[in-house]
């Protein structure tokens, strides 16, 4: 076979190949060599990076002349089973080639990043090698060209994630969230695959084009007439939706199944930036965005009328927004705050994708990604600064505060150096993390016309409300949820950035806080002579180790600006010049274009009103008078004690599961199974058997001695017996002798008479 | 009389028994050169399995299977006892190779695992080496009374191993349960073997009886099993008898509710053992009753296929719930096997090309699977003398590798994609929605709704739970604190278990991602048997 790898059929394989061969270079050759290892992750993930910039700029000019109805991509046969035949291939049209500019880019940002926060972790080359690994199977879950590749890539960073977020394995912690994240999603994947050998079965094939860019395919999946779904009723395209939507809320982390991601903070906070931007719970959006014909198949929902699993998107996404955006605003670990958000923000893209808002959905996912990657990433540089500062504090005769580590996962204990209540005044220490941070979290409220987040929201809910102008009650109700939930958003956002680096320091660990680098450099300026702050020696290897970690937030904080301005409304005043080449771009992955609506001021409003009012309020709140050390969180105060405390828990649900699901199933399998299945009855069955048995052979012992022993033994006994007696005979006597002979004559005589006669 | 000699399948069976002659044969003191006998032997015939599975023609087992003929290669076809129909008759369709290989690679390894045994070395491997030879002669035969002899001929050294060097506590319950199991199953399956023998033999009309598979094929074939079994009856003998066959034999694999002798028998076996044991002996028992039984009677197998499945499917979930909950180590490995187990005789059940291909995947990644397992278990047991897994922890910094391979096993016993248990259980499921090719004669409850669906998604569950005792296990045994107080010198592992560990690894991570190398060989063997039941 002839094949030109810079061939953009074929340059797809290699842009997923080069991040798996380095994982498996790191496991099989270098794990002993820090920088090899260090060199060849970069290398495979700056490859992967390069040609997918590549890729996409090759898609861009094809997509001038056939609007993306020209893909690229290859396939082979991997497996062929009588008339199944299942295929691998990689496939680029305009959607994956938008994911494409994301994904890559910003793992090789959590990569560098991961340089300098790794630094002095024992296992930084396995730590490379499984993030490797992971950005490996997200490009294979992004580059593939049918649901089974698809829910390869799937699958394989379910399995990082679990090796990831139970990192440092020796904690139990550690390990139990890894466990709680691959089971959670496990059970949604299963329900998955389920629904995806049911489309085999169907469709005869997983590929998506011949799926999604085929009518007549969807026509007869979605007919419950030509194809009823058995089981449940309803069409075929119903059932399997439903099933990849339920793969969704595992993956992306929606309720009920949302429990597993704030404790997937347990990992090192690159993988939280990993999991919760580029890789992760993005493959759940995708993979929804990327499946949308079949999952609206059937359903004219520009006219109010939603396919099921439309309907179940628009529900679970709505609550879930407004849901995670509530438990946001209760958590007092950076992390977790920025976990619920993650949660939050992935219902806004479920929810959009229920209504209809297809590119805003996934405008949303890209935007999102590069924003809340920067904010991780930033906590993380906050959590390193107050660690710093609790050393540092130690080192000036501050007593260490003890706070003993709980065994095990608890819901509401915040480990010392995320606890937002014990910082305060950051700014001062790490300003480049501080800006960044604002930057990402004005993007995350959605601060109107300069920031991505407020161009992919904005229409996420322009959408909801022309949906809800036609007079569709789902469209209302995600509507609704959504508007609560920025309001909130940009509320907690406030909270958490305020109560990081505004005021005074808390602690002394935030008093002492730092990572070295440009503080130096802010401490001389005219702002920071003002304020008489004092530079502080650093170490060659710290400056170096702050740099690999601020410049990736520098770069993340260019594109969470920069990335919403391809996507505004051609109608919008000034920016509306730009022509929104997103739209045209993305539809040519559709068979069908999207509609355009015409552009609403009311709505873009509304949008603007909330984010303001949110930061506003935030900034009213924690702001203006930021709070004391030793004070009460304002928001615990206006909310009461027990519903704080039922916030920090977590409104009790992991609670429920463990004690409704786990331990039933649990003690289902030891009193059920295995005592009264296996032990008792089929092992009864047996011991009865073998006691049947073992008491028919006694009983046989018995009748053995008894009767037949009786019989063989008896008749010579009774010839022994009678021979003993009859020995009496014999007693040497003459006389008694002569009288025998006498008697027996005398018998005899008789005998001959009575014959004569 | 020769018919046809190749003579690599004999070479297989006699090379063990040969080393087996050799190694008792030596001095008692010579341990290393038992060892290395032992050593050389299996490895002699895993160069020769390997021959098999890659000299193994595809194209031409697709042919014959197309013209409806029974393809077997690399035949071996001499008379042996005339009288009764009896010859020594060799050779491995496109499910056999795949097993010749597994065995192969089970006794090789198992070897390497067992280079530390002391007591009565030589013994030991002599036994080990006529098991082998045991479970080879069930994979290989072609003439059912050979099979029939190997099947039982591989239960007798398995008792003494088992009673000699297994696990002082159970040892004898465990023998003594699994051979009466084994035996009592292999009876009945005997029996109908003998229907079959008489059946067939009896419709010749020249009193031809033979226990050759084509004889008995070709009988099948023209319906000698659909005529009613006697005068008192109309039920045929293929439906009369299919469920003795089939299940007689099923015992061996651990069908529900047969399945107790064997996690007692994996716990109390030597390492070794436990992986010939579970990796292999088991598949002996789906192996024949897929050969005497769905081959030789698929009337029978369409009429009691659809509710034995539900056995299959109760086997799936229960042995994965019971792992959940075990204290002992090796008992999870051992429930996990019934449950994986149970896969296979589902995947036979679904009676199509898909499903059955997916089943004899299976056999070969469990087999390879368990193997890994019990090879792991040994070497952490050996080390901390408990197996009780609250009391373990922390042994991966201890023994890497062995943990290493401990969560490629989990990760393929889950179903993980890029590894060969994905591979297998994908199919079985796609197979299972697929349903049977033709419709099965048992009418209720197949008709009233998607039976085959809901034992999917209900055998869907089975792998969330075989995830949720994986995890449990890694997590307590090599994650968490490590006690060095408990365990002061644990030593690191030998070459011989890394190079063990890093076989049974390469092939799950092969077949895994390029399941070419085996799937078309096993679809060549099962097409005709899909063929015969109607398809």
């Amino acid at each position: 076979m002839d094949i030109n790898w810079f061939d953009a059929d074929y340059l797809p394989w290699l842009i997923l190949f080069f991040p798996l061969l380095s994982f498996l270079i790191i496991v099989l050759f270098t794990s002993r060599s820090r920088t090899l290892s260090h060199i060849v992750a970069l290398s495979g993930i700056v490859i992967a990076w390069v040609l997918s910039l590549i890729e996409f700029v090759k898609v861009v000019w094809a997509s001038d002349v056939e609007l993306g109805r020209e893909v690229f991509g290859s396939t082979i046969d991997w497996l062929t089973l009588g008339t199944a035949t299942f295929r691998m291939g990689v496939l680029v049209d305009p959607l994956t080639a938008y994911m494409l500019l994301m994904v890559p880019l910003t793992c090789l940002l959590i990569f560098i990043y991961s340089l300098g926060y790794m630094r002095d972790d024992p296992h930084n080359t396995r730590f490379f090698a499984f993030i490797s690994l992971f950005a490996g199977a997200m490009l294979t879950l992004v580059l593939a060209d049918n649901l089974l590749m698809l829910f390869v890539g799937w699958e394989v960073m379910g399995l990082c994630s679990y090796l990831l977020i139970g990192f440092w394995f020796h904690k139990k912690s550690a390990m139990q969230a890894g466990v709680k994240a691959f089971m959670t999603t496990r059970v949604a994947d299963v329900l998955m695959l389920v629904g995806i050998g049911y489309l085999f079965i169907e469709a005869g094939t997983l590929n998506f084009r011949d799926i999604l860019y085929n009518e007549e395919m969807l026509h007869h999946l979605s007919d419950p007439e030509l194809s009823p779904a058995v089981l449940f009723g309803g069409s075929v395209a119903a059932v399997v939706g439903i099933l990849l939507v339920i793969g969704t809320i595992g993956k992306s982390s929606q309720f009920p199944l949302h429990v597993w991601l704030p404790d997937a903070m347990e990992g090192p906070t690159p993988v939280s930036a990993m999991i919760h931007a580029a890789t992760m719970v993005s493959a759940g959006v995708y993979m929804l965005v990327r499946m949308f014909p079949l999952l609206s198949a059937g359903a004219d929902f520009h006219h109010g009328d939603f396919s099921a699993p439309m309907v179940m998107m628009g529900l679970v996404g709505g609550f879930t927004a407004l849901f995670a955006a509530v438990l946001a605003v209760g958590q007092n670990d950076i992390k977790r705050i920025l976990a619920y958000s993650t949660v939050s923000q992935l219902g806004y893209m479920v929810a959009a994708l229920g209504i209809g808002a297809w590119v805003a959905a996934a405008f949303h996912l890209i935007n999102h990604a590069f924003f809340k990657a920067l904010l991780f990433m930033a906590s993380g540089v906050v959590i390193h600064a107050m660690e710093h500062g609790e050393h540092h504090a130690h080192e000036h005769g501050h007593p260490h505060e003890e706070v003993p580590e709980p065994d095990g996962l608890v819901m509401d204990y915040v480990a010392p150096p995320n606890d937002v209540r014990r910082m305060g005044g950051l700014l001062d220490r790490i300003p480049v993390t501080a800006i960044t941070m604002a930057i990402g979290g004005l993007s995350l409220a959605g601060f109107p016309l300069i920031t991505a987040g407020f161009w992919s929201k904005d229409e996420i809910i322009a959408e909801a409300w022309h949906g809800t102008g036609e007079g569709f009650p789902l469209a209302l109700f995600v509507l609704v949820m959504l508007v609560l939930a920025a309001l909130l958003t940009a509320f907690y956002t406030a909270r958490m950035w305020f109560l990081t680096f505004w005021g005074a320091p808390r602690s002394a660990a935030a008093r002492y806080a730092g990572l070295g680098s440009l503080r130096n450099w802010w401490a001389n300026t005219r702002w920071g002579k003002a304020r008489r702050l004092e530079t502080e020696p650093v170490r060659r290897e710290d400056e170096v180790a702050a740099r690999q970690m601020e410049f990736p937030l520098i770069v993340l904080a260019f594109f969470a600006v920069f990335a919403g301005f391809i996507g505004v409304h051609t109608d919008f005043p000034l920016l509306g010049a730009l022509d929104n080449p997103l739209h045209e771009f993305l539809s040519g992955t559709l068979l069908e274009h999207p509609p355009v609506f015409d552009l609403d001021g009311l709505p873009v409003l509304l949008s603007i009103v909330i984010a303001l009012g949110g930061l506003g309020l935030g900034w009213w709140v924690y702001g203006r008078r930021p709070l004391a050390e030793g004070a009460v969180d304002p928001t615990e105060r206006a909310l009461g004690a027990g519903v704080w405390r039922a916030l920090q828990n977590r409104f009790y649900i992991d609670l429920l599961y463990r004690r409704y699901l786990v331990q039933p199933a649990e003690w289902f399998a030891t009193h059920i199974v295995i005592q009264a299945i296996d032990k008792e009855t089929i092992d009864g069955v047996l011991e009865t058997i073998a006691e049947t048995f073992i008491w028919l052979g006694e009983a046989f012992k018995r009748f053995n001695t008894v009767v037949i022993d009786g019989v063989g033994d008896g008749i010579p006994r009774a010839i022994g017996d009678f021979a003993a007696w009859f020995r009496q005979v014999q007693t040497g006597r003459i006389q008694q002798y002569l009288l025998f002979v006498t008697l027996g004559l005398l018998a005899i005589g008789t005998l001959f008479l009575l014959q004569v006669r | 009389m020769v018919i046809t000699f190749s003579g690599v399948l004999t070479g297989i069976l006699l090379v063990p028994v040969l080393g087996a002659v050799v190694i008792l044969l030596l001095p008692k003191e010579q341990k290393d050169a038992a060892r290395i006998i032992a050593a050389v032997t299996t490895g002699v015939v895993l160069l020769l399995a390997l021959g098999v599975f890659f000299g193994y023609d595809v194209n031409a087992a697709n042919a014959a299977a197309e013209q409806g003929e029974v393809y077997f290669a690399f035949e071996d076809h001499v008379k042996w006892i005339e009288s009764v129909g009896i010859s020594w008759h060799l050779g491995v369709d496109g499910i056999a190779a795949p097993m010749v290989l597994l065995t192969a690679l089970a006794g090789f390894t198992g070897v390497l695992i067992s280079w530390g045994i002391e007591d009565r070395t030589r013994e030991f491997m002599a036994f080990f080496l006529l098991l082998v030879a045991g479970v080879f002669g069930v994979f290989v035969a072609v003439d059912l009374f050979v099979l029939f002899f190997f099947y039982e001929l591989a239960i007798f050294p398995m008792y003494f191993l088992i009673v000699i060097w297994g696990w002082a506590k159970t040892r004898e319950y465990a023998a003594m349960k699994l051979t009466l199991y084994i035996l009592v199953g292999s009876v009945v399956a005997l029996v109908g073997l003998l229907v079959l023998y008489f059946k067939a033999g009896a419709a010749t009309g020249t009193g031809d009886y033979s226990f050759d598979f084509r004889a008995l094929h070709a009988a099948a074939q023209a319906g000698v099993f659909d005529q009613p079994f006697a005068d008192w009856t109309g039920v045929s003998t293929a439906r009369l008898w299919f469920p003795a066959i089939f299940i007689g034999f099923g015992v061996l694999a651990g069908v529900w509710p047969f399945h107790n002798w064997s996690p007692d028998g994996h716990v109390a076996a030597p390492t070794a053992v436990s992986m010939i044991h579970a990796g292999v002996l088991m598949k002996l028992g789906a192996f024949a009753a897929l050969r005497v039984g769905v081959q030789l009677l698929p009337d029978g197998a369409r009429a009691h296929l659809p509710w034995i499945i539900f056995l299959t499917l109760i086997n799936v979930v229960y042995g994965a719930l019971i792992a959940m909950r075990q204290r002992d180590f090796k008992y999870v490995i051992g429930f996990s096997s019934v449950s994986h187990m149970g896969l296979v005789s589902m995947g036979f059940a679904t009676m199509n090309v898909t499903g059955m291909t997916g089943a004899g995947l299976q056999m070969f990644s469990h087999g390879v699977m368990t193997a890994l397992f019990f090879a792991c278990v040994g070497m952490v047991y050996d080390r901390a003398h408990t197996r009780d897994i609250p009391s373990l922890g922390g042994f991966v910094q201890k023994l890497p590798l062995v943990a290493v391979a401990f969560i490629v096993g989990g990760f393929v016993s889950m179903g993980m994609p890029g590894l060969s248990g994905f591979v297998a259980e994908f199919p079985i499921f796609v197979g299972l929605w697929h349903g049977p090719v033709t419709e099965p004669i048992a009418t209720w409850p197949t008709d009233s709704f998607n039976y085959y669906g809901a034992i999917a998604i209900v055998a869907a569950l089975g792998i969330i739970i075989t995830a949720a005792y994986v995890l449990r296990v890694v997590g307590q045994v090599f994650f968490g604190e490590f006690d060095e107080e408990r365990f002061p010198a644990v030593s690191r592992i030998t070459v011989y278990d890394k190079i063990a560990l890093g076989i049974l690894i390469f092939w799950l991570v092969l077949l895994g991602v390029y399941p070419k190398v085996m799937a078309p060989m096993i679809e060549s063997g099962v097409k005709p048997i899909v063929s015969m039941l109607g398809g």
